[in-house]
């Protein structure tokens, strides 16, 4: 294919070199679900949730709590973290796979919420992967020049497609946010993403329609997480130019406690804190690892420009995997 | 690899039950029941034939998964497709 003579030459922006993270921000329902309380109401019990999946207690939003609360408290916490004003947002990406209508978006209402004026809004769907491709999204708009700051959050109400009474699932999923700032830098502070898929493995984590919930194929997605996911976060690694043993933290999906001591095993990283926010929080989706991070920060787990390595991976099946600076 | 003797998969498959699940070498022997015996779950039984997989390099998918309830029935299987 021979590249058109143009009539009019297309002016594009300055490319910036790098785009970091400025801030994260972070929001939990207040209502804790402990596994005692599920164990009243399904054939379970605390022992075997611990032993099979690692979690202790979850949070559940309540009815009257929306996907684009959550998104707010946790994106105005991390705006506000930022030291930017709303004015400064270009662009605002929302994470999820959980809202209960197709339109209007999580977004556009969340950006207004946040006063943040006429930016745009989309809302990005790869599970419990998108936050690692809304990342990766921001990152590209700010270097390219689409947008000087962007604004990612995953944000998940799962409890509305929960089948309350199937043990299998009940027992994992969770609701909350997580949130960070992406500005443009010198210095790069997200390393390149690696992204892909499995589309032939659809039907192993999904939806039926819009009157079922959440199924998933417990060993077959367990086998894939722990066979497929570990050589892409390495490659993530290798990709930002850096060696595990550089790594301050490993911020898989917080999927299964089980997947991922068997992720953070393979990968190899000595020196890093491995997330285990699951314990507490659940399986969140998108919102996992915004929030493990958020937390993860607020303890001192990490310091301020450590190499932390995010690992998303989830319904699609979809991954995406990076390295970021800690803010 | 080539063929493997019966005690060379069990010394093998002892070696990746230890790994993952901390049992005893000694502990594992052809008569004891997984999931009875030595109390390993069903997650554990996926760890253990992905481990499997890359020692032995024969493939033990789920569906098969289910049907191998001892020790023993992992040495067969895995003697039955290396022939």
């Amino acid at each position: 294919m021979t590249t058109p003579t143009p009539r009019a030459r297309l002016r594009v922006p300055n490319v910036t070199p790098g785009a970091r993270i400025l801030s994260f921000g972070d929001y939990q329902p207040s209502k804790v679900v402990t596994n005692d309380d599920l164990a009243k109401t399904v054939d379970t019990n605390d022992e075997w949730i611990r032993s099979r999946v690692g979690i202790a207690e979850r949070r559940i939003a309540g009815d009257d709590e929306s996907l684009v609360d959550m998104a707010v408290h946790a994106g105005g916490k991390a705006l506000a973290g930022s030291g930017l004003a709303p004015d400064d947002i270009d662009l605002v990406i929302v994470a999820t796979a959980s809202h209960d209508v197709p339109m209007p978006n999580v977004s556009a209402p969340t950006a207004h919420r946040l006063g943040i004026h006429a930016p745009g809004a989309f809302d990005l769907n790869a599970a419990c992967s998108g936050f690692c491709y809304a990342l990766a999204t921001a990152s590209a708009a700010v270097r390219g020049g689409s947008a000087r700051n962007v604004l990612v959050i995953g944000a998940e109400k799962t409890s509305q497609w929960i089948d309350w009474t199937d043990r299998s699932t009940c027992i994992i999923f969770a609701d909350g946010a997580g949130a960070a700032v992406v500005a443009g830098s010198d210095e790069p502070g997200i390393g390149p993403v690696v992204w892909g898929s499995a589309g032939d493995q659809a039907d192993k984590i999904s939806i039926a329609d819009r009157n079922s919930f959440i199924t998933q194929e417990g060993q077959a997605v367990f086998r894939w997480a722990t066979t497929a996911i570990a050589p892409i976060a390495l490659e993530a690694c290798e990709r930002a130019g850096i060696t595990p043993a550089d790594l301050g933290a490993i911020v898989p999906h917080q999927a299964n406690l089980r997947i991922v001591d068997s992720i953070a095993r393979k990968v190899g990283a000595t020196n890093a804190v491995v997330a285990d926010d699951i314990v507490t929080s659940g399986n969140t989706m998108a919102a996992s690892i915004p929030l493990a991070l958020a937390h993860m920060i607020e303890r001192g787990d990490v310091r301020s420009g450590d190499p932390a390595l995010l690992i998303g991976f989830g319904a699609g099946l979809a991954y995406a995997a990076q390295v970021i600076q800690i803010p | 690899m080539a063929q493997a003797t019966e005690q060379q998969i069990l010394d093998g498959l002892a070696e990746i039950i230890d790994e993952i699940v901390g049992i005893d070498k000694d502990e594992v022997t052809p008569e004891k029941n997984f999931i009875d015996d030595l109390d390993i779950d069903s997650l554990s039984m996926v760890e253990i034939a992905v481990a499997a997989q890359d020692k032995f390099g024969v493939e033990i998918p789920d569906d098969e998964l289910r049907n191998l309830k001892t020790v023993k029935d992992v040495i067969n299987f895995v003697q039955n497709l290396q022939a």
